[in-house]
């Protein structure tokens, strides 16, 4: 919404010693943020005269048609300029930027050659001027509204400050320059005079039957003038499009000008119907079947039972509040007119604008609520313009409904204090009330203004009286504060693996969680992995269903690094995964104004599906740099099993580990991670098709790590660690190839009892003879309380081998 | 007479010992000069042919003599060993300046960062973290914040909408609901904060993103006011931008708060909108069956990309999304 500080002093007494930077100020402390200063005029300097066209000479030799044309500007030789444009005939009164003028530009008018003439000057265009973005011609200035050699900065009001302001939803009123100047002027603290006072008294004389209104629904008033012997060619005053032009809106014609202007005024959008296009009367309600209609512009539209029209009695004339209908539309020979106020529910005509994805001046302002007492007054002051400016005969004012306003508050003013943490007098609140115009009763019931129909809670006139005295002044104290907080063991656990993995070289990367159908099919997911919720509006078709997992995100962003030079991947995100675990069912909307009911709240928390966070990572390439130091070896899936290792070591878990063939891994390279009975990572070799397809360096290894099932763990309590020394046997069993080294340590472990303290693999030979292969590993033993002797140890190490036969069939090699 | 000739002898050894160059030629006066055959040794063999008188009085100078001659030697070797040791440390320089680290530069995404250090900010003013399904609700994200079913927030150009479309379910646009959950299900005092991944239906561009994340802060006690809500905005602006940061409340609409306003902050010369704030519409609190003749509240809301974009100087919101680690890496594991 825009604000010439011209149009704002017309009814707040701003002070002229006010910069308009303090004004800004003033503004958004109120709570109006200013979002740009306009400064019209402010750099066009030189001298702008008023010129009467006196010949054309018109120049056709061109590849445009060009023209040179002798002005009268009121000096005593006749001044010659070249023009582009031609729009004008001699005679006309055209805008005259004389040598030495700077243009808003920066441009300079010279006296200078062209088209083999001396031009000795510009006739200027509005946006040369920076006036508007009107360049079809140049600015014709009817005759009568200025004379020849008048400073042209004073014929058009160019000099003046505009202030382009952004209006809160809830202020609906602010979209008029009655209401942003009350606001202005109680901000300022300065007198203000409200637009519609004057117009209470005016008064119509009936000279005939006019348009009789029929309110069916989706208003609460409707108010109709019928007027006659409008001059469709009277001309239009510079004083009203100026203004419309300043508030970045364009000149039409003069009905529609002074329809716009008395909104821009007010805040009441109004329509001017051809009265002659009317058949009976005119009505506002629904449709009772589709219908197609054409509004102004030119768009046929599907008009259904949801939106509210209005109509004559045989055809739809207007998309209510909206836009109006072409066929109804005033033309350049309408002399009836039948002009509509009403006070339409923001609820209706928010339905209208959003249905058929039409935003207008007009619905912007019903949306927001409109002064419900403000029609009559809106649509008096147009038919006041109408006959004045266009010469127009009322016929008859008649109206329908009755305005609706505002519940009375009972307010407290104890509450605004306690609200705000600061003492205000009952006088101040009282005062700042009274000045935003609401009635304030000695018990402090609240009598809210016609146009603030969103003060309806004490909460509301709490900030109404903040934003007055200005939050600036509420006081800064910190709250009672609980003793501790700390994070949760999952929180904290998220932020170790997270570090640790940083830490080892991989870098945490975000992805957009959306992905295709073709996504999912092609990384060979099944089950619950395969099956997501579909966005109903996607940003992109490509991607219209969210990811059941995370490594088609990190393999596309891994394609995307090795498309910038990356050699190398190490990447990892922790993100929530969407599986489509349960049908959604019709949501419940529990009544507001208390606490549903348990049931009630517990079927909304059921209704929104389990959503896991996963750890999901991908290694590809090289483990280290190439280096002086030495080559590298390339990642491969151990690399990814030991990360999930380490992770759930970190988290103090312990698992089991089985093969798996679960997508999108390599059906033999895969690893499955059980605690307690349920699968909670997954690590290994990616599948060869799915490395392929995002094109990744061969053998690309991912893990993936449900962190919502991995179970909080206890805090760690120290077990003593014994100095005793430590006693060392190694072994090397030989093993079918099919027995798993897993199965082997397991027997090794039982078998040893107590006393082992740790176990390790530390070769496997795979190069013997008959499918059988020999597995290393150290056994050590430690008691806490004594030293073993070689006997006990000897003793020990057999009872683990003999486990280690006995279960695996593994024969002791000797050496 | 004698005594001056084995002055002579402790001299002669403590010169040739310290004329040694090297190990080797201590070696040579080693044995010239404390060896079997050195004057000290042969005397101290012919102590066995003197009178006990003779013994003793000679035997003292002789034992004197071997003592600091001994120590002479353990000296001069000390010396020359440290000498000897120190030149093969001296051959064995190499260029230290070589780069050792050849493991990859890993890093954490800086929201991710950021996230932490606001979490650790008011995990110290005791403040829990809370958080909630990304996928939620469309109860829990707008009727229950008081907004609107004809709020252009609610409309498909907005807000991400799961079919089928009757079961409400959006993608949340705002972690508000998380304020919500945990209302429904605990008593005040409640102070958390709930940082978390946020979904609105705009094109993606150098300032905005569909998905993002924010943090809000949800305070609900005995007679919180709006000054307490200052007074937590400053602090935390401080903690974020600097000790001399100056924060700004601007009047402003928001249908879950009532009053409401805009957090501006003063930083690097211009003011910056930070993010929105406001008594929690007792609306809202009625709701969640908050009991508004004991209760009041505060919340508050910062965008995290936001907050990075203005502090660390990210001019385009793609570098934050598309994944590229050359951005993660900028930033470590610390801001």
């Amino acid at each position: 919404m825009r604000a010439p500080l011209s149009w704002l002093k017309e009814f707040a007494a701003i002070p002229s010693s006010l910069s308009p930077e303090a004004i800004a100020e003033a503004f958004i402390r109120v709570g109006f943020e200013v979002e740009e200063i306009i400064y019209q005029g402010r750099n066009l300097t030189g001298s702008l005269v008023i010129g009467e066209v006196l010949s054309i000479e018109e120049m056709t030799e061109f590849k445009k048609p060009i023209r040179y044309v002798g002005l009268n500007c009121g000096q005593a030789k006749t001044r010659f300029i070249i023009c582009g444009a031609s729009n004008f005939v001699v005679g006309d009164l055209v805008v005259v930027a004389l040598p030495g003028v700077v243009l808003p530009g920066g441009a300079e008018i010279g006296r200078r050659e062209t088209y083999g003439k001396v031009s000795d000057g510009m006739i200027c265009s509005s946006r040369e001027l920076g006036l508007s973005d009107e360049h079809a011609g140049i600015i014709v200035i009817a005759p009568g509204h200025a004379s020849v050699g008048d400073d042209a900065r004073e014929t058009l009001f160019i000099n003046d400050v505009i202030f382009d302001i952004a209006v809160n939803p809830d202020r609906g009123y602010a979209l008029s320059i009655r209401g942003l100047a009350r606001e202005i002027a109680a901000a300022l603290n300065v007198a203000y005079v409200d637009p519609v006072d004057a117009l209470r008294m005016l008064t119509f004389k009936d000279t005939g039957t006019g348009i009789k209104p029929v309110l069916k629904s989706g208003a609460s008033t409707f108010h109709l003038r019928t007027l006659s012997n409008f001059n469709p060619k009277a001309p239009r005053p510079l004083w009203m499009t100026r203004r419309i032009e300043k508030m970045g809106m364009r000149s039409i014609s003069l009905a529609v000008d002074i329809t716009n202007y008395v909104m821009l005024e007010l805040g009441q959008p109004l329509h001017a119907f051809d009265a002659k296009k009317i058949s009976g009367s005119l009505t506002i309600g629904y449709v009772s079947k589709s219908e197609r209609f054409t509004t102004l512009d030119g768009q046929e539209r599907q008009i259904d039972s949801d939106n509210l029209m209005v109509m004559d009695d045989k055809h739809l004339l207007a998309l209510a509040g909206t836009m109006g209908g072409r066929d109804s539309e005033i033309t350049d020979t309408t002399t009836d007119l039948a002009v509509e106020a009403v006070r339409f529910d923001p609820s209706a005509i928010a339905r209208n604008s959003r249905c058929h994805k039409l935003s207008t001046e007009a619905s912007r302002r019903f949306e927001r609520s409109v002064d419900p007492s403000l029609a009559e007054f809106a649509s008096a002051r147009c038919a006041q313009l109408l006959i004045e400016l266009g010469g127009a005969l009322h016929i008859q004012s008649l109206s329908a409904g009755v305005p609706i306003f505002a519940p009375i508050v009972e307010l407290d003013p104890d509450y605004i204090c306690r609200t705000l943490g600061m003492k205000v007098s009952t006088d101040a609140i009282r005062k700042i009330l009274t000045t935003l115009g609401c009635d304030v009763a000695a018990d402090f019931a609240v009598d809210p203004p016609s146009w603030r129909w969103d003060l309806s809670a004490p909460a509301d006139f709490a900030e109404e009286v903040a934003r007055m005295i200005g939050y600036d002044a509420i006081p800064s104290i910190l709250p009672p504060r609980p003793k501790q907080a700390s994070l949760t063991v999952a929180q904290k656990r998220r932020r170790a693996i997270a570090a640790s993995l940083a830490a080892q070289g991989l870098s945490e990367v975000q992805t957009f969680p959306f992905t295709s159908d073709a996504i999912i099919e092609s990384m060979g997911y099944e089950g619950e992995r395969a099956s997501t919720y579909r966005l109903a509006n996607p940003m992109s078709e490509d991607y219209p269903v969210l990811r059941t997992h995370l490594l088609p995100g990190l393999a596309a962003v891994a394609q995307r690094n090795i498309g910038r030079g990356a050699k190398d991947i190490a990447i990892f995100e922790i993100g929530s995964i969407f599986r489509n675990s349960q049908r959604l069912i019709p949501a419940i909307s529990p009544q507001l104004g208390h606490k549903p009911g348990k049931d009630e709240i517990a079927q909304i928390f059921s209704s929104v599906p389990v959503q896991h966070l996963h750890l999901g990572a991908i290694l590809a390439g090289k483990v280290e740099s190439e280096s002086w130091r030495g080559k590298s070896r390339v990642f491969d899936l151990y690399d990814a099993i030991a990360h999930v290792e380490r992770i759930l070591e970190l988290s103090h878990l312990t698992w089991v580990q089985e093969r798996s063939d679960f997508a999108p891994w390599h059906p033999g390279r895969c690893v499955e991670f059980i605690i307690d009975g349920k699968p909670a990572a997954h690590a290994g070799e990616l599948h060869p098709g799915v490395v392929s397809t995002f094109a990744l360096p061969p053998r690309a290894v991912a893990f993936v790590v449900n962190l919502d099932a991995l179970p909080d763990s206890a805090m760690v309590q120290a077990r003593a660690l014994g100095a005793m020394p430590a006693a060392i046997q190694d072994v090397a069993l030989i093993v079918d190839n099919r027995v798993l080294a897993r199965d082997v340590e397991r027997a090794l472990r039982q078998g040893a009892g107590p006393l082992l303290e740790s176990i390790s693999l530390f070769d496997r030979y795979e190069k013997l003879a008959d499918g059988k292969i020999s597995l290393a590993f150290t056994l050590t033993f430690r008691s806490p309380d004594r030293t073993l002797t070689g006997d006990e140890v000897s003793a020990l190490r057999q009872a683990a081998t003999e486990r280690a036969a006995s279960e695996c069939g593994a024969v002791v090699r000797s050496a | 007479m004698r005594e001056k000739e084995v002055a002579g002898w402790v001299s002669d050894a403590q010169n040739a010992f310290k004329a040694a160059q090297d190990l080797d030629q201590l070696k040579v006066a080693r044995l010239a000069h404390a060896g079997d055959k050195s004057p000290v040794a042969l005397a101290s063999r012919g102590l066995g042919a003197m009178t006990p008188d003779e013994k003793s009085s000679f035997g003292k100078i002789i034992g004197d003599a071997k003592t600091a001659i001994a120590s002479a030697l353990a000296n001069a070797t000390a010396t020359l060993e440290a000498a000897r040791d120190s030149k093969i440390l001296l051959d064995e320089i190499v260029d230290v300046t070589l780069p050792a680290n050849r493991s990859h530069k890993g890093g954490l995404h800086p929201i991710t960062i950021m996230k932490n250090e606001i979490s650790d900010f008011f995990v110290n003013q005791g403040y829990s973290v809370q958080e909630g399904p990304e996928m939620e609700s469309g109860w829990l994200n707008f009727d229950a914040l008081n907004i609107p079913g004809d709020h252009p927030a609610r409309t498909m150009q907005d807000t991400f909408f799961i079919e089928p479309l009757e079961s409400g379910m959006v993608l949340r646009t705002q972690t508000s609901p998380v304020q919500i959950r945990t209302m429904l299900t605990s008593e005040p005092p409640i102070y958390i904060i709930s940082p978390g991944r946020t979904f609105r239906a705009d094109e993606l561009d150098a300032t905005h993103s569909p998905v993002f994340h924010q943090v809000e802060g949800l305070v609900v006690d005995r007679a919180i006011t709006m000054a307490h809500l200052k007074g937590v905005l400053e602090n935390f602006a401080q903690a974020m931008f600097g000790a001399d940061v100056i924060t700004r409340l601007r009047p402003s609409f928001f249908p879950f708060t009532e009053p409401s306003a805009e957090v501006d902050v003063f930083f690097n010369g211009q003011w910056i909108e930070w993010g929105g704030c406001g008594m929690v519409n007792p609306k809202v609190l009625q709701n969640c069956g908050i009991d508004t003749q004991i209760y009041s509240g505060f919340a508050f809301g910062m965008g995290v990309e936001r907050t990075l974009m203005v502090r660390h100087g990210v001019t385009d919101m793609h570098e934050i999304v598309e994944g590229d680690v050359r951005f993660t890496r900028q930033f470590g594991i610390g801001l």
